[in-house]
């Protein structure tokens, strides 16, 4: 059969019937995570990470909000990343690099664009929200704190301390009049005059989010494991210790290291500090709360 | 006793809080704070003026101690500060952009 004997239209040969030129396009699509009411717009055409980044962060999500950053997440195979890598994070020229075994990212914060070449899986983006988080709060006067946070009668009390000090237990012995805003990692920032503590998706050992609340902050606990509740004000110069030894802090950048010391000494000053010695249980909550 | 100078160390943050000094390290996160006395020094750290001097101008009036044991504190002071990379000690007058005082505190 000649060309010229095909019908109008139709393709010859086993071909799809009708004939109608057809092209795959993968919609791009929009995850915006909003914590703190700082709005971060993943963009990707894999509707698999897509659907992961949803479920990740459900009670976070906020598609009419306006990001103050975008990145385009694209997939790679495993094997093209070092997946034996640890966080290696780098400034250079002003843009941030970052790479670890499950993904490679990079972004400007002039312009707030980046992006970042992932396996499919929702940790990586995670990832880079924490470290993105700790650069948009800096100049805003506030950090993403070590600290299981919650928040009773409109009241945030958070938590602080490394692994092993009890944030996880706080969370767990929260009464049911408390909404926990997260049990591993807090976001406190300066909203007008007051410190603010809100809710993150950043979740430790309990593996849940928080709620996405927030509330002032009435006070902040330097944790430490005792057979009973005993609470200590500290000094400004021990808060702020305190605060800094637990603030998360990616690179070793001197201004922003200035911009989270003035934070530390800020919050210091106007929110009263503690060192919690606390036994699990309960009634802990009714000594700070 | 030879003269000492003495300039702030460089990629530094500090802090004044009432009379201590906070300072915080960005290479390392690590965090530092200066009591009162460190406070004077610290902030007399201009890289030019000798320790002997600062001790004697600035450390001796506010406190009861005679100059040859202040002056004596303050160097190993200065020393081990020096091995924290927080100061820089030197025998001779430094200048140069890591001698002036960070701007935050110099808008104070």
């Amino acid at each position: 059969m000649g060309l010229n004997s095909k019908p109008p239209g139709r393709l010859a040969g086993p071909g799809s019937w009708p004939y109608t030129p057809r092209v795959i396009v993968s919609p791009a699509l929009d995850v915006v995570v909003d914590v703190g009411d700082l709005a971060v717009r993943f963009i990707t055409t894999d509707a698999h990470l897509a659907e992961l980044l949803q479920q990740r962060y459900a009670g976070f999500l906020n598609s009419s909000a306006t990001s103050v950053y975008e990145f385009e997440v694209s997939i790679v195979p495993s094997g093209h990343l070092n997946v034996d890598a640890d966080l290696d994070v780098r400034i250079v020229d002003g843009c941030w690099s970052l790479e670890r075994g499950d993904f490679r990212a990079g972004w400007n914060p002039r312009t707030r664009r980046g992006w970042i070449q992932q396996t499919v899986n929702p940790y990586s983006a995670d990832s880079v929200l924490r470290i993105v988080h700790t650069l948009l709060l800096a100049p805003r006067g506030g950090f993403l704190l070590h600290a299981a946070s919650g928040v009773r009668a409109g009241r945030a009390s958070v938590f602080t301390g490394p692994s092993g000090m009890g944030k996880t237990t706080i969370a767990r012995l929260a009464p049911g009049d408390v909404t926990l805003l997260s049990d591993e990692i807090s976001y406190v920032r300066k909203v007008d005059d007051a410190y603010v503590a809100f809710g993150t998706p950043f979740a430790g050992e309990l593996g849940a989010s928080g709620e996405p609340v927030s509330a002032p902050v009435a006070g902040i606990y330097q944790l430490a494991w005792g057979d009973r509740h005993h609470l200590e004000r500290l000094g400004t110069s021990d808060a702020v210790r305190a605060l800094m030894k637990n603030i998360l802090f990616f690179v070793d950048d001197t201004e922003l290291a200035g911009q989270l010391l003035q934070t530390a000494c800020d919050v210091a000053a106007s929110v009263p500090v503690y060192r919690l010695t606390f036994a699990p249980d309960t009634a802990v909550w009714d000594t700070v709360a | 006793m030879t003269d000492l100078y003495i300039a702030r160390g460089p990629r530094l943050a500090a802090r004044v809080l009432a009379s201590e000094t906070v300072i915080l390290k960005a290479d390392d996160s690590g965090l530092y704070v200066l009591n009162e006395v460190g406070t004077l020094l610290w902030g007399a750290a201009d890289g030019t003026t000798p320790l002997a001097t600062i001790v004697e101008r600035v450390i001796c009036p506010q406190f009861d101690v005679d100059e040859a044991s202040a002056l004596q504190d303050a160097t190993e002071f200065v020393r081990e500060l020096g091995s924290h990379n927080i100061l820089s000690v030197s025998d001779r007058p430094m200048t140069g952009p890591d001698t002036a005082p960070p701007a935050e505190e110099a808008a104070r």
